[in-house]
């Protein structure tokens, strides 16, 4: 049986919806952004809800003070808004406090890479993984599906501490059909394979999975794996997968070596001590204004499907696999 | 209990005490810090805060934010009287293994947020207020701040919200001292009257010399019983580096440290 995709906000903020049923001390906060879902949650808790208007600093701001006072916050709008306009109201309100005040915020960021596909560049985003992931205590989760964005809410609200989590914009066909992943190990295992292992992020699982089926087609089997908790996957789980394989592929919509997940898989592999020659596929070159669909646009950048295949048969050539 | 404590006296003893700390840790804002005693000591020992030194998070507490860190050294003496901490932490201010630094953080018991940063702690309070009215509690919010930090444009975003979320149990302190770090703000970016700005933005407005600390008291008891659907500012006129000759009315006096002869001067006239 199939499972209708939906909108990863969609889902989370249903999940939101039926706790704030439940729990009084659950606190919605957007700088007006919406969705069909938050419809009805401001409609149902019109005392626990609030738009502050397009004012990203105050709404962090607002949220840290509610969290002060007892409350779960989830606060919400466009990803670049919410992470890079108000950045040092995130370091100073939320990371720093966070360490000396309980308090549980969660950022919800849609938009996530390339999904408000024609856009440009202020509504895309290539850059928050890199800087939510500068901040010690923050968690950065990075959902591939509805279904993990879901159960992502778990986490959500299950753990004190700021967290950040990045949405894609678009509904995305469903990578989790068979089930819900380990929250606790922070990765899922999608596909075992043998020489190369791509490790993907949010929509760029989508990509994995295509390219790894034109692989198979080939007689290659590579590796799939979604990195879904950016910060605080299990790392002794993460040594034990990757020492089977014989190079690593990292893959992110977000701009290639600047700090995002090839950044720390490169540091993580070197600290582990794993011989693993890595290719890292981001986002190549800087700011860009071409209109496409966000396979052209992908192309375009070295993220879309023709070219991630290429560069992986010539990383598989040169680690004479 | 307050209504005996004598201010005038409580507000020289304070004074002093910045003196000595600042004698003692250089590194420490003096000129900022004089300007703000009364207001301290007017919400601390004037009776219009409720708070709990021995509990300092307890929920019955008014809130204090204290959104201009640098200049509130004058709070160290304070709350160790008060006591938040033992007084011998006064002896370490910026010292290893003190609690008390150059800008205060929350780690100091009695403060509720990170200071230092300006700009957020009005922002915060607004959030922290917002937050008690509807959970249904009755308690106050105070934020104090610079005039020169309300040049954050995060702050109008805040001044904004209140208004239109009618939080009367927000009450903000200004130190108009009129001068920040590079000069006279009136020269930087001048606020014109903060009075006419806040209240075309739907504040409650009250001014007041800010160094007569009965007036302070007074007017900031006013504010916080007056539940009108409005958030309360208090502009409180100050003169930065107040009763320190060489500071007073210079334009870079948040970054001048006066000689420590001159402090121990002013200390032994002031006893």
């Amino acid at each position: 049986m199939s499972i209708k995709p939906l909108a990863m906000r969609d889902a989370f903020l249903n999940r939101i919806w039926q706790a704030m049923l439940q729990d009084n001390k659950i606190f919605f906060a957007t700088a007006d952004f919406g969705s069909p879902v938050l419809d009805k949650i401001r409609a149902d808790f019109p005392d626990r809800f609030v738009n502050v208007g397009i004012a990203e600093q105050n709404l962090i701001n607002i949220s840290a003070g509610l969290a002060l006072e007892g409350y779960t916050v989830f606060a919400y709008a466009i990803a670049p808004f919410i992470t890079m306009r108000c950045f040092e109201q995130i370091r100073v309100s939320l990371a720093l406090l966070s360490e000396v005040r309980p308090m549980n915020v969660n950022l919800i960021g849609v938009g996530a890479g390339y999904s408000y596909v024609v856009s440009g560049p202020t509504h895309q985003c290539y850059e928050d993984i890199t800087l939510m992931r500068a901040l010690p205590n923050f968690q950065v989760l990075s959902p591939a599906d509805h279904i993990s964005a879901d159960a992502l809410f778990d986490r959500a609200i299950g753990t004190m501490g700021p967290k950040y989590l990045r949405f894609d914009a678009q509904v995305l066909p469903v990578v989790y059909g068979s089930g819900v992943p380990n929250l606790d190990i922070g990765f899922h295992v999608h596909r075992q394979g043998s020489g190369v292992c791509l490790l993907a992020t949010g929509y760029m699982m989508q990509t994995a999975l295509k390219v790894a089926d034109a692989f198979s087609d080939s007689g290659h089997k590579v590796g799939v794996v979604d990195l879904f908790d950016i910060t605080h996957f299990d790392a002794d789980e993460m040594v034990s997968l990757l020492k089977f394989y014989k190079g690593l592929v990292t893959m992110e919509e977000g701009f290639r070596g600047r700090g995002g997940v090839d950044s720390m898989m490169f540091e993580f592999i070197a600290r582990r001590h794993l011989n693993l020659p890595i290719l890292n596929l981001g986002v190549e070159g800087g700011y860009r204004f071409e209109l496409g669909t966000r396979e052209e646009l992908h192309e375009q950048v070295g993220i879309g499907p023709q070219y991630v295949k290429r560069s992986i048969e010539n990383f598989i050539q040169s680690l004479l696999i | 209990m307050t209504d005996f404590i004598n201010l005038l006296e409580k507000a020289h003893w304070v004074w002093r005490e910045t003196l000595a700390i600042h004698r003692r840790a250089p590194e420490t804002r003096l000129a900022s810090s004089l300007s703000s005693i009364e207001i301290f000591v007017a919400l601390y020992y004037g009776g219009v805060l409720r708070f709990d030194s021995a509990n300092p998070l307890n929920e019955t507490r008014d809130r204090c934010v204290i959104s201009k860190g640098h200049g509130s050294i004058c709070m160290y003496p304070i709350l160790a009287d008060l006591g938040y901490f033992p007084v011998e932490e006064l002896q370490k201010v910026c010292h290893t293994g003190g609690i008390l630094g150059g800008i205060p953080d929350p780690v100091i018991p009695g403060y509720e947020t990170i200071n230092g940063s300006l700009g957020h702690g009005l922002g915060v309070g607004t959030g922290v207020a917002f937050g008690l009215n509807r959970k249904g509690s009755d308690r106050s919010v105070f934020v104090v701040t610079g005039d020169g930090e309300l040049h954050e444009g995060a702050n109008w975003e805040a001044i904004m919200f209140a208004s239109q979320h009618k939080l009367d149990n927000l009450n903000l302190i200004v130190d108009n001292n009129q001068i920040s770090m590079l000069g006279y703000t009136d020269d930087i970016v001048s606020h014109g009257s903060l009075s006419t700005r806040l209240s075309a933005f739907g504040w409650e407005c009250h001014e007041v010399d800010g160094h007569d600390v009965y007036a302070v008291r007074a007017a900031l008891s006013k504010m916080k019983e007056s539940r009108n659907s409005k958030p309360k500012a208090l502009i409180a006129l100050t003169l930065k580096g107040h009763g320190v000759p060489e500071l007073e009315n210079a334009p870079l006096s948040h970054i001048l440290n006066p000689k420590p002869e001159l402090i121990d001067t002013l200390l032994e006239k002031a006893l």
